[in-house]
């Protein structure tokens, strides 16, 4: 990579307004292996101290902050009795079905419009315009309309994973470079050709970072849903354990809520680095220049 | 483009100029609404007509009601954004110029950055209550992480030949930081702060949803749930986009504004 055009290459700067999406943690911060060395332990190490200490002083309420055995005693026997297993089920169930149908359309929808200006005329003011609205916004709508059970939990999902895929989508298609594109108008390539072995394959990465983020917001906004109507599920664990007070309970749920996310991120990291293994660099900077 | 656009189309019979294209479908759904609600098609207390709530909005209004309720939520979603961005930019900057910082602090902060931000709202609710407080702090939660995450990238993608020709003007670590750095930092951490502005928006939502005290649009829309008046819903969901877009454009605008100096190497 040529040093002069490094400087400034890195910032996600949010082009399109409300999802922002191109964005920063993941691709930012790429070649960096972020190894965690012996001193990342030592902030944890200390916080844990204080709190095991603070606990152990009765300097604060155990109602307000139990102690972390406590905590890790209520995860184990939540583990040990399936409950948290069946939760984590659930929850999983819900972000898989609304993952898979928001995925499904979101790149129809992108691909759609990425590869027809007039289909990009016709719905994507439409499209921007409801983007919008969070999708915390469209939350006391549809549970009017669908109530509080399943599809209820599946919709807002499948929304909220559906604006960062199709914008991405969207975005990859219409980055492909044009020289790409003129070679191989060049030998004569069939629109089918040209869509299998130039347009999709250089679009793919794109595709993938929309992928990503939306697994990322698909697991935000289960666990919003499962918070606000829900009666089974990670979500539900964490508000009655609050209501019981059982801080204990909340706090090893907010941990396995972590740990999921994570594992969920990392996962498609790894999968996305398999699948592009066929790239020579597999360095795409992620905002080539754009075409005009 | 435009021309373009018109010649591929001539073939087609009817012409659709660009400009209303966009606004189609949009208006075939506005259509198609009022028509399924005029006829009473479907079940007006699931779908409000749209001059229904158009009306709400002006009764909202001359109520008096609506502007306290959106005034409430802009104060509560600023002040939760100008505590977090603040935050994050300290630590964001701490993280990016010292590597030891970075060390000590980053696996934790990325630890703590995968849970769902909306899972905190419980054990916020504990310790801070359910009024005031308790929302600002989680709107500055949710504005802090994007901040610092672009914050830290930002100052880490100084390029190295930047700070390297500065140190071979002799210039002190201030001038680095003042002349190099962040200059070259900026753009990454105006993207930052705009991520922010639209997290601390949407964060602002989710604590009236979930910390259901005192006025809000969060709330106006909770109330007109529970009394199934489907037209304040409505109200709530096009107010809590405009906001959105409004942040949004404004955003975008003093960002251009701001980085207006930037030299365009295209």
């Amino acid at each position: 990579m040529s040093q002069l055009e490094v400087s400034y290459g890195i910032a996600s700067s949010p082009t399109h307004p409300p999802v922002a999406i191109d964005t920063t943690p993941k691709k930012a911060a790429p070649k960096r292996v972020r190894r965690v060395s012996l001193v990342g332990w030592l902030l944890p190490a200390v916080l844990l101290l204080v709190w095991a200490f603070a606990a152990k002083k009765e300097l604060v309420a155990a109602q307000i902050l139990p102690p972390p055995a406590a905590v890790a005693e209520t995860l184990l026997e939540q583990v040990k009795s399936g409950e948290l297993f069946k939760n984590f089920a659930i929850s999983l169930a819900r972000v898989f079905g609304g993952f898979a149908l928001g995925g499904l359309f979101g790149v129809g929808l992108g691909v759609a419009m990425g590869l027809s200006r007039k289909v990009e005329q016709y719905l994507f003011p439409l499209f921007n315009a409801i983007s919008q609205v969070p999708v915390l916004g469209w939350l006391p709508l549809a549970m009017m309309v669908l109530g509080i059970g399943e599809s209820l939990k599946i919709v807002i999902i499948a929304h909220a994973t559906l604006v960062p895929i199709a914008l991405n989508a969207l975005k990859g298609i219409r980055n492909v470079p044009r020289q790409y594109i003129e070679v191989a108008q060049t030998f004569k390539f069939s629109n089918r050709q040209l869509l299998r072995k130039v347009v999709f394959p250089a679009s793919v990465p794109a595709v993938f970072v929309g992928i990503r983020y939306g697994l990322t917001q698909a697991w935000l906004s289960l666990v919003t849903v499962e918070l606000l109507a829900s009666s089974e599920g990670l979500g539900f664990l964490i508000v009655w354990g609050r209501q019981l007070f059982q801080l204990d309970l909340v706090l090893a749920a907010i941990i396995v809520v972590g740990v999921v996310g994570l594992l969920l991120d990392k996962s498609l990291e790894r999968l996305e680095a398999r699948l592009l293994r066929w790239r020579p660099t597999a360095t795409w900077s992620g905002q080539p220049e754009p075409q005009s | 483009m435009s021309q373009a656009d018109s010649a591929a189309s001539s073939a087609a019979p009817i012409q659709v100029p660009a400009w209303l294209r966009g606004w189609l479908v949009p208006l075939a759904l506005v259509a198609i609404w009022d028509l399924l609600t005029r006829f009473k098609l479907v079940n007006p207390l699931l779908l409000a007509r749209p001059s229904a709530v158009l009306a709400s909005f002006k009764e909202q209004l001359a109520h008096g009601d609506l502007l306290p309720q959106l005034a409430a939520s802009l104060e509560r979603d600023l002040a939760g954004f100008a505590i977090g961005a603040l935050a994050g930019l300290a630590l964001g900057s701490v993280m990016g110029l010292s590597r030891l910082a970075d060390r000590l602090v980053g696996p934790t902060f990325h630890a703590a950055k995968q849970v769902a931000i909306f899972a905190w709202i419980p054990l916020i609710s504990v310790w801070f209550g359910i009024g005031e407080p308790a929302k600002v702090v989680f709107i500055a939660l949710s504005a802090f992480y994007p901040v610092v995450v672009n914050t830290f990238e930002g100052i880490r993608s100084v390029g190295r030949e930047h700070i390297e020709v500065a140190r071979v003007f002799r210039f002190t670590p201030l001038q680095v930081f003042r002349k190099v750095v962040l200059p070259g930092a900026l753009p990454s951490i105006f993207a930052g702060l705009h991520l922010g502005l639209i997290y601390s928006w949407l964060g602002t939502l989710g604590a009236e949803y979930l910390l259901a005290a005192g006025p809000g649009i969060g709330n106006l829309m909770i109330e007109g749930r529970e009394s199934f008046q489907m037209a304040k819903v409505l109200l709530g969901v096009l107010i809590a986009g405009g906001v959105g877009y409004g942040l949004n454009a404004l955003a975008t605008k003093l960002e251009a504004n701001l980085l207006r100096w930037r030299v365009r190497s295209a």
